[in-house]
């Protein structure tokens, strides 16, 4: 240890209007696990794209010194030809491509000029086997679930004879199981001698893992926390995060509960294409006012399938079940239909499917339910300003005004503009679809109180979660769910991950 | 805040999208300015502003539909076409059968109307996409044409033809001017200042939300009513018996029909978000099928209108009507900064995109320019303006406006922090 592998020096960038790092120094050793964390726009992505050539040499100030000798890359291409290699939070695979064609993309093995796809598959099998990737190299990536697509970009990577491997949140779209795997990955690599640069937000992974961790914040070097020492803790790595101390991770909260007002009576659909997979089987389950409700489940095991189904059919096609809201039996065929009952949906993907990305923050608020500001058929723009500016001050969404374009917002503001966005809609009864994935510590607690300022005010609340804590801490009874099926439920004192773990693993026992 | 900023900021509108006009209306004025020195003033007199607008006042109405078909997402090939039809079933039925000519628009209006819901059942309801729905049109209508019409060409009575080559009346007293004109002059003048105020009321009444500067208001309404009162006496002053053309009054009242449908209601919003992201409005409540559809349809309808107002200005319907007009639509709504991708654009933008376009090749016919070297120059420029639009979008700057201020952009740069001196980085930059 001690032998730097790479260090940058003082560097800063400047986006029009933006100074998104300001004198930022990182040292990676050879051989270790470094881990970056820092709250969304603390500038860990820019500063890693500088890394990569993303953003080439000259576009940036500063000095980036590999393997002891000074680099300016111009691209990408430049800085994958010295072994470093980036994996992106959003995959960079094709979906319709086999996995060996998706590994060797960009760098396929020729021979005279053709494609020698006998070796590229000896090859690939070799890479798979090297990342515990038990696939037939001829499957399309599509067809594989996302912990294994995971598996797929760093074989990639390999086969670019990387030294030097840099992760952007890779646990963040996987469940407990493919986490762990992909940490023991990043384990064996490093005994291999291979560095690794991981960012993310899953605090105690980093814990677990990391060798040294690189704290940023406004896009500048807080501390960096040689792990050897031995005393790092995660209050410590909030800390400096967020440049206070987090007393707790949760807002105090006395829940108001009253009686049941929601409930969905044996609820069954099939997917949407495939005509025999049930995605829900039976689930029944009900909400009471001022009640936050956890649907605990891993990924693939239907959560996400069951409230888009309850939310006007928007998912799948329904086989069975009802839905009783005030005791009174409702249908509901469409969005629309679910907007007027009272419901909304906050989708665990914002920017895929939960907005407009083109649309500002006012025009985004107003979007699910226009006809709140419309009148006589016209949209009235100094009301749609005015209730936009108000959700801007109660959720404290931070951006200069409410007519800034929502690309422009971190992620954790984007979600309070989502939120705002279906809290306009007036709803009985807030489904949130992993409302806090991708945002950062700070976010999250102000998220939270969220939620909780919602149920108090006699809302129901069901939240989607894959972070058992963030469950544990927030609901006040918890519904276990796989493979389409509600599987238990846990009131909030029984509550532990535990036995959660085993509810949302066991399949047939309770079902 | 420096005045260039302010100035490009709110002199047309505060958004971006807004603010993307900015430039194309800078074209404008700059295309217009060469031509009437090269032309020795002949491009700003009354005979050819008025031959002007009676020759692109139907481009300029499908460039309407187009402008939300592309918003929607989609695109429509079969609008030449499909004016073409309307254009001699119109002629047909007037012709042969004795249909008065007022139940011939109608008629006409109803055809286009029952092609748009054809093509919006396919590309809405069974998810065809656009591109291969109305490719399919072009093709169906283009010989529905020359099959209803024998390959021939079909007059049209005297009637019919005011919609496409009519002007307003002489009514009035003798000022030497046409006093309609004028009087559409005045009333546009007012109107102008009317919602000036209004959109300054408006956005006075948000409070934190700055309002314009009032010299920007008032530089803007200066030059707004400057363009009007030269257009008006321009319009007013032809040739006896000319004025402004009833198919530019057309062509007005569909624009600002459009333009306040798209900005101010909920179906408008609904385009763009449609647009936007597809998923994510089917998930806030819009129903996805039936603004696809109505785009459509909608689409059909003013293809019907555009295809009658030129038969009515070529006094008869032919065959070869209509023909490549989807190009020119489709070049006016790019050049008015729409995205491809859709969820972006705006009827007026698409307005200026089609009159840049139209001064374009207006202006090169007057130097004699050759139709072969018309549509190299026309190509070229389609290609050069949506190539600078997307390369300024990559910068992170906002298009065209951006570009042609950036040399004064830099007036309050925040601080650099000064490099580290030695570092041979920021000093040797490529440049």
């Amino acid at each position: 240890m001690g032998n730097a592998l790479l260090e940058m020096r003082s560097i800063s960038k400047e986006f029009p209007g933006v100074k998104a790092l300001s004198d930022v120094s990182l040292v990676v050793n050879s051989g270790e696990i470094h881990a970056i964390c820092g709250e969304n726009g603390a500038g860990k992505s820019t500063l890693m794209k500088v890394l990569s050539g993303v953003h080439p040499y000259g576009s940036y100030s500063g000095e980036i010194v590999y393997q002891g000798l000074p680099c300016r890359f111009g691209d990408i291409r430049a800085s994958e030809h010295a072994g470093i290699v980036i994996i992106h939070q959003e995959l960079a695979l094709i979906p319709g491509m086999s996995i060996t064609e998706n590994i060797f993309l960009g760098n396929e093995p020729r021979r005279w000029g053709r494609i020698d796809w006998k070796a590229a598959n000896h090859q690939a099998l070799e890479l798979m086997r090297l990342v515990g990737l038990n696939e037939d190299p001829d499957t399309l990536v599509k067809d594989i679930g996302v912990g294994k697509q995971q598996l797929v970009e760093i074989a990639k990577a390999f086969a670019k004879d990387v030294k030097l491997l840099i992760l952007d949140e890779p646990t963040a779209a996987l469940n407990e199981n493919d986490s762990r795997h992909l940490l023991d990955l990043l384990r064996g690599f490093k005994q291999r001698g291979i560095t690794s640069i991981m960012i993310s937000h899953k605090l105690n992974e980093v814990e677990a893992i990391a060798d040294a961790i690189t704290i940023l914040r406004d896009g500048r070097t807080i501390e960096t926390i040689r792990v050897a020492g031995g005393d790092v803790d995660e209050d410590r790595i909030v800390r400096g995060m967020v440049g206070r101390d987090l007393q707790s991770r949760f807002p105090e909260h006395e829940p108001k509960i009253g009686e049941v007002f929601f409930e969905v009576r044996d609820w069954t659909v099939r997917h949407p294409i495939s005509a025999e997979r049930l995605v829900c089987k039976n689930s029944s389950f009900t909400v009471r006012r001022g009640e936050i409700v956890g649907f605990a489940g891993l990924m693939g095991a239907g959560r996400t399938e069951l409230a888009m189904s309850v939310f006007g059919r928007s998912y799948g096609v329904h086989l069975g079940g009802k839905i009783f809201k005030d005791g009174r039996e409702v249908e509901i065929r469409s969005v629309a239909e679910a907007i007027r009952n009272g419901l909304a949906y906050v989708s665990e993907d914002r920017k895929a499917i939960g907005l407009n990305l083109l649309d500002d923050v006012k025009t985004s608020v107003v979007a699910a339910k226009l006809s709140k500001i419309t009148r006589h058929g016209v949209l009235d723009e100094a009301a749609q300003y005015h209730e936009a500016e108000g959700y801007r001050q109660s959720l404290r969404i931070k951006t200069p005004t409410v007519d800034e374009p929502v690309t422009r917002l971190s992620g954790g503001n984007q979600q309070k503009v989502v939120l705002a966005k279906w809290m306009f809609t007036d709803p009985d009864l807030l489904i949130l679809d992993e409302p806090t994935r991708g945002i950062d510590v700070g976010a999250k607690y102000e998220i939270y109180g969220i939620i909780q300022r919602l149920a108090d005010e006699g809302k129901g609340v069901v939240l989607i979660s894959s972070e058992l804590p963030e469950l544990i801490g927030l609901c006040d009874r918890i519904y276990t769910v796989a493979e389409g099926t509600i599987t238990g439920e846990v009131a909030r004192r029984d509550a532990d991950p535990e036995l959660l773990m085993k509810r949302m693993t066991s399949t047939r026992s309770n079902a | 805040m420096s005045r260039i900023r302010d100035l490009q900021k709110n002199l047309f509108g505060g958004t971006t999208s807004n603010a993307r006009q900015f430039g194309m209306i800078f074209t404008l004025v700059a295309i217009i300015v060469y031509f009437q020195i090269a032309t020795n003033g002949l491009t700003l007199t009354s005979g050819n502003l008025i031959a002007l607008t009676q020759q692109y006042a139907y481009i300029s109405i499908l460039s309407i539909g187009m402008l939300m078909v592309i918003v929607a997402g989609h695109i429509d090939l079969s609008v030449g076409s499909v004016a073409a039809f309307v254009g001699i079933v119109v002629a047909k039925a007037i012709q042969e059968y004795d249909v008065p000519w007022p139940a011939g628009i109608v008629l006409g209006l109803a055809v286009g109307a029952l092609i748009g819901a054809w093509q919006g059942f396919w590309v809405a309801y069974i998810g065809v996409p656009a591109f291969i729905v109305t490719l399919a049109g072009m093709l169906l209508f283009r010989g529905g044409n020359q099959y209803i019409g024998n390959a021939d060409t079909v007059p049209v009575p005297e009637g019919f033809r005011t919609i496409g080559a009519g002007y307003l009346p002489e009514v009035g007293p003798a000022t030497g001017y046409n006093n309609l004109t004028l009087l559409l002059g005045l009333l546009l003048c007012a109107a102008v200042i009317w919602r000036e105020w209004r959109s300054r009321q408006v956005r006075l009444q948000m409070e934190g939300a700055e309002p314009a500067p009032l010299w920007i208001s008032v530089l803007r309404l200066v030059i707004m009513l400057g363009v009007i009162v030269f257009a008006t006496l321009r319009f007013a002053g032809g040739r006896v018996g000319t004025s402004f053309p009833v198919s530019g009054i057309i062509l007005a009242v569909l624009v600002i029909a459009y333009s306040f449908y798209t900005r101010n209601t909920a179906g408008g919003r609904h385009i763009y978000a449609v647009g936007g992201n597809a998923r994510a409005a089917e998930l806030s409540g819009v129903q996805l099928r039936r603004v696809n559809f109505l785009v459509m349809t909608n689409m059909g309808v003013l293809a019907a209108l555009a295809g009658m107002i030129f038969v009515a200005r070529s006094a008869a319907s032919g065959p070869q009507d209509g023909l490549s007009w989807e190009l020119d639509a489709i070049a006016a709504v790019f050049i008015g900064g729409a995205a491809v991708s859709g969820g972006l654009g705006t009827v007026s933008g698409s307005i200026v995109g089609g009159l840049v376009m139209a001064v374009l090749n207006n202006g090169l016919q007057l130097i004699g320019t050759g139709s072969d070297k018309v549509q190299i120059i026309k190509g070229l420029f389609l290609l050069g303006a949506v190539a600078l639009d997307v390369y300024n979008k990559q910068q992170g700057r906002f298009s065209i406006v951006a570009s042609l201020t950036r040399p004064f952009r830099r007036e309050d740069p925040p601080a650099p922090a000064a490099p580290p001196a030695p570092s041979p980085t920021g000093s040797l930059s490529r440049k």
